[in-house]
């Protein structure tokens, strides 16, 4: 037994503050002993309570008329599809590890998203990625780069969910702390919905799945630190996981669920039985007696606070109507799942431990949760000196460059630009048979609706440069680009969850990028109609090295699902026919703020976001959906990062087409061809259509402009030629793998 | 026809092979669990792709051990037909229904992507009604696909009509720098002598649906049975 003395230094040591060391005092009337001690400091640590964003959080849209789970009250949102279908969906980080142990840290963050999809009774059914590294030239980069896709790969591989979308960026920034976000899609019958609550004096309560061990004990608390030189010392904080425990997992949990057996479930996660047990119980307004000596353990001599707070994976806790315990126990025998009784809800809201018959901690459930008693922080923030700095930034400083093709060339082999391929082959992202853009590339994923006559688009979007630079506007332009992939797919817009990777919220300067982060993106949802269905916060990524502490770029990663009404409306991004006619839809400006051309050409770090106005943006969206709606356009292709040039190119690459166009005299030439204003999108138009369009376009007075035509092969800027497709095809296809090998594959 | 598609736990292309067979191409389909040993009066059966029993060991080592793989060896030796894609291939290797062995990629990664396969042999029933001279689009997703077999055996295999596909450019050239995964003479997919057990790496089932814009994968599916049907 656990004979640790507490007192406040122990508290500290466990990462809680004097002042949450007094409060736990105070909700239970004494000192807690070390297992309650460790029970709160996982509970309130940032990652499980988010004690500093929650007053912010609150602040965005959560309703809406479709949505059938509000933010914060299930593991995932929730949100009505028609036809009695519902899509569960979340995105989540596992940052922390993966700064320290990339496989696993990756494929431990794919077991636990899908988990929160399936818990809910929802089978998953997508997966994407939003993924950031330091400069790809450093052989740490390459070493997590390869941990990290081989992590999620083999993880997602062998549980065998498609990967249908997701970003991969390099920034210097992230070199130390990398940023893995996770995000799974399920769908789900609307009345087959399970939620995580315990309640039902009496009811038995199983704990299923793989063994306890001692792996991820204080994971939550790791996570919800500063990553140092000494932090590879945590690695017993990292968790391992086995797809294979995984898949079974999920196939018995939904057979489960079909018994009607089943009062709630939950999976165990970041703090392991203790928050499932905690949230659960809170939930359900009661309390629960366990037995941590019946806790199937895959190790010897663990400590009762061990068995708690272990955050071994692939496990759940489901609470049974007493009775029916055989009808569980016959699903979970037919798939060789081992579990245990490990105890039963009782009346009041006292969770009780026992370890051989002794009470090991004994804590009201209430005081352990967000939004019962756990602390609720408002920081100060302060306007850090840079976001002035940057908006003094002059476009008439910067030397336009005599040769454009020798800038394109530049651009498109930078490893935020080239083709993620070396990537995502390494996922398997046709598994399921829905996959319908792998042969008809779209700027979002869609999934087929089978035996309907409806898709499910999804995108996960942020350019975080543009939020360093602005975080206000620069999560605006998160949402938007994620609107724009899914209008551009020809779907509609439906809800988001996010992802929000932060420095350390007790610096007032980051916290200020939270705070105008939070604004810019409730505005943006607002327009959209998109509401806030959940996600996840992490701070804490940045870099202590030397004594400096250097944090990430603020990065609000969007992961929004649309749907596509109608499937003769998906749209590609790819040129159909050489002919066609290519419009380029929305105003350009003399901008070349905080684009990629900027930054890796000219070495420019310090400039505001690119031009952006939300309305319209949003009045570009509609335009555009009105256009494949009618049928008027070919192709449709967002202008994100890269600007124009690059959107031409990713549209002209998929047939191996080739373009010839003409630039706007009023801007520079590198402007037009590589700034990133936003609020524009690449559409082609056949002959036969160019009539209609053009009326269309001239009575909806939303500027546009024509480029050029579609050629056969060769690519024309202002008869100029800037080569063949081919080759700019192959300098595309193979930079990222040539930067990670140091071989060129074609050769 | 009436099919039967095996369930090991780890699999995960049962339900898409199921879809497939059912609604697509509809023929009757049963789910033969892994610890069943009753195939159910099937005409084929099918072992999907997956990682069954987790695939720890290596692809397809464990499956073969399964209750259900003593009734699927002994239908196969009693010439019933038995088609193993992805993970069924390396298992159909592993209990020895099919020459040669599947090892790691040449590159150590996983890889999914559409590939090209020109039919070879046209005689097995499988391939033989296939169009002549133009390669099918079809994807792979496999970590394990480096076909290997000794060079006797190999030159066995020719002489019989025995490879079945041979990973092409679009236009069905085969070479090495097509080859996705350094297979011995871009081998994709064999079958045994008497041609009642085929196994292939690439997954016809996800080239079957119209809605996908892809049906190359259907024709190999629709060869197999039309050639079954004839001679029933």
């Amino acid at each position: 037994m656990s004979s640790i003395e507490v007192n406040l230094e122990t508290a500290k040591g466990l990462g809680l503050l004097p002042e949450e060391f007094e409060m736990i005092k105070k909700y239970l009337g004494r000192i807690p002993n070390y297992t309650e001690l460790s029970i709160y400091s996982v509970m309130w640590s940032e990652h499980a309570s988010y004690k500093n964003s929650i007053k912010w959080l609150k602040t965005l849209p959560r309703k809406g008329e479709k949505i059938l789970a509000e933010a914060g009250t299930e593991n995932a949102g929730l949100v009505d599809i028609g036809d009695g279908m519902a899509c569960a969906f979340k995105i989540e980080s596992h940052n922390h590890p993966c700064a320290v142990e990339p496989y696993q840290g990756a494929a431990t963050g794919v077991g636990g998203i899908n988990r929160d999809i399936f818990t809910m009774g929802a089978r998953p059914i997508a997966q994407l990625n939003s993924l950031r590294f330091g400069n790809l030239k450093l052989d740490r980069t390459k070493w997590l780069i390869k941990g990290v896709v081989k992590g999620i790969g083999d993880y997602g591989n062998a549980f065998g969910i498609p990967v249908l979308g997701g970003e991969v960026f390099f920034d210097e920034s992230y070199t130390m702390n990398p940023l893995v976000n996770a995000m799974s899609v399920g769908l789900v019958e609307k009345g087959g919905v399970v939620s995580a609550i315990s309640k039902g004096e009496g009811n038995p309560v199983f704990i299923v799945g793989s063994s306890t061990g001692k792996d991820g004990i204080h994971g939550a608390t790791f996570a919800s630190a500063n990553i140092t030189e000494d932090s590879a010392d945590d690695i017993p904080s990292i968790q391992v996981g086995d797809p294979f425990q995984e898949k079974i997992l999920l196939e018995a949990s939904l057979e489960a669920i079909k018994t009607g057996a089943l009062v709630g479930m939950q999976d165990m996660g970041a703090a392991g039985i203790i928050c499932s047990t905690s949230e659960m119980s809170e939930k359900g307004g009661c309390g629960m007696k366990v037995n941590l000596d019946k806790v199937p353990l895959r190790q010897k001599n663990m400590e009762p606070f061990e068995i708690l707070l272990s955050e071994s994976q692939e496990r759940m806790l489901m609470v049974v109507h007493k009775g029916r315990e055989k009808e569980i126990e016959n699903v979970l025998n037919k798939w060789d799942i081992s579990y245990a009784i490990i105890g039963e809800v009782t009346k009041g809201d006292r969770l009780e431990f026992f370890y051989h018959g002794e009470k090991v901690a004994d804590v009201p459930a209430s005081t352990l949760v967000l939004g019962g008693g756990a602390p609720v922080y408002e920081r100060e923030y302060k306007e850090p000196a840079y976001y002035q700095q940057y908006k003094k930034f002059d476009i008439n400083k910067i030397p336009e460059p005599q040769d454009l093709h020798e800038v394109a060339l530049q651009i498109v082999r930078h490893p935020n630009i080239a083709s993620k391929r070396w990537v995502y082959e390494q996922y398997d992202s046709m598994i399921g048979t829905g996959n319908m853009s792998t042969n008809f590339p779209s700027d979002a994923g869609v999934y087929n609706l089978k035996g309907t006559n409806r898709a499910l688009v999804m995108t996960v979007d942020c350019n975080s440069r543009y939020v360093k630079a602005d975080p206000e506007i620069g999560a605006m332009i998160a949402v938007s680009e994620a609107a724009r992939n899914i209008v551009c797919t020809g779907g509609k817009p439906l809800a988001i969850t996010n992802c929000l990777n932060f420095g350390n919220p007790y610096n007032p300067e980051v916290f200020w990028q939270f705070v105008n982060v939070i604004k810019g993106m409730g505005a943006a949802c607002e327009k959209f109609k998109t509401p806030v269905t959940g996600g996840n916060v992490s701070f804490y990524n940045q870099a202590s090295i030397g004594g400096t502490e250097e944090a990430v770029f603020p990065t609000p990663t969007i992961g929004m699902i649309g749907l596509l009404e109608n499937k003769n409306h998906h749209t590609t991004l790819a040129f159909q026919e050489k002919g066609h006619m290519i419009y380029l839809i929305g105003r350009s400006h003399n901008d070349i703020a905080s684009s990629e051309y900027l930054s890796s050409y000219h070495g420019v770090k310090e400039s505001p976001a690119p031009y952006f106005n939300l309305d319209e943006e949003f009045n570009v969206q509609q335009t555009v959906y009105e256009l494949i709606s009618r049928n008027y356009i070919q192709s449709a292709h967002d202008v994100s990062d890269g600007g124009v040039f690059i959107a031409l190119l990713e549209s002209a690459m998929p047939k191996g087409l080739g373009f010839d166009i003409t630039t706007d005299a009023e801007i520079r030439s590198d402007a037009f061809l590589f700034g990133e204003s936003q609020g524009r999108i690449v559409v082609t138009v056949s002959t036969s259509r160019e009539t209609h369009f053009i009326d269309y376009m001239v009575e909806s007075k939303i500027p546009f402009f024509a480029l050029g035509h579609v050629t056969k092969s060769e690519i024309r800027v202002d008869d100029v030629s800037f080569g063949f497709i081919a080759d700019l095809k192959k300098a595309y296809d193979n930079s990222i793998e040539e930067l990670i090998t140091g071989q060129n594959p074609s050769l | 026809m009436k099919f039967g598609v095996v369930i090991f736990p780890g699999s995960n292309c049962d339900r898409d092979t199921v879809y497939v067979l059912k609604n697509i191409l509809e023929q009757e389909v049963v789910e033969l669990w892994h610890k069943d040993t009753d195939i159910q009066n099937v005409d084929v059966i099918v072992l999907p792709g997956g990682f069954s029993y987790g695939d720890y060991l290596r692809s397809g080592a464990l499956a073969r051990f399964s209750p259900i793989m003593q009734r699927v060896i002994e239908f196969a030796n009693n010439g019933g037909y038995v088609f193993g894609i992805c993970n069924g291939f390396q298992i159909l290797c592993e209990a020895g229904l099919l020459p040669g062995a599947l090892m790691h990629n040449n590159h150590r990664k996983f890889s999914c992507k559409n590939v090209y396969l020109i039919p070879d042999s046209k005689i097995a029933p499988i391939t033989n009604h296939l169009p002549r001279n133009r390669a099918l689009k079809v994807p792979i997703a496999h970590g394990e696909g480096k076909y290997y077999a000794d060079k006797e055996t190999i030159a066995q295999m020719r002489l019989n009509g025995q490879i079945l596909f041979r990973y092409s450019d679009e236009n069905g050239n085969v070479s090495e720098a097509v080859n996705p995964n350094g297979s011995l003479e871009n081998i994709a997919g064999v079958c045994n002598k008497t041609m009642n057990v085929f196994g292939m790496m690439p997954h016809p089932e996800r080239a079957s649906d119209d809605e996908l814009g892809n049906t190359d994968g259907r024709l190999i599916l629709e060869s197999l049975i039309r050639s079954i049907k004839e001679k029933a």
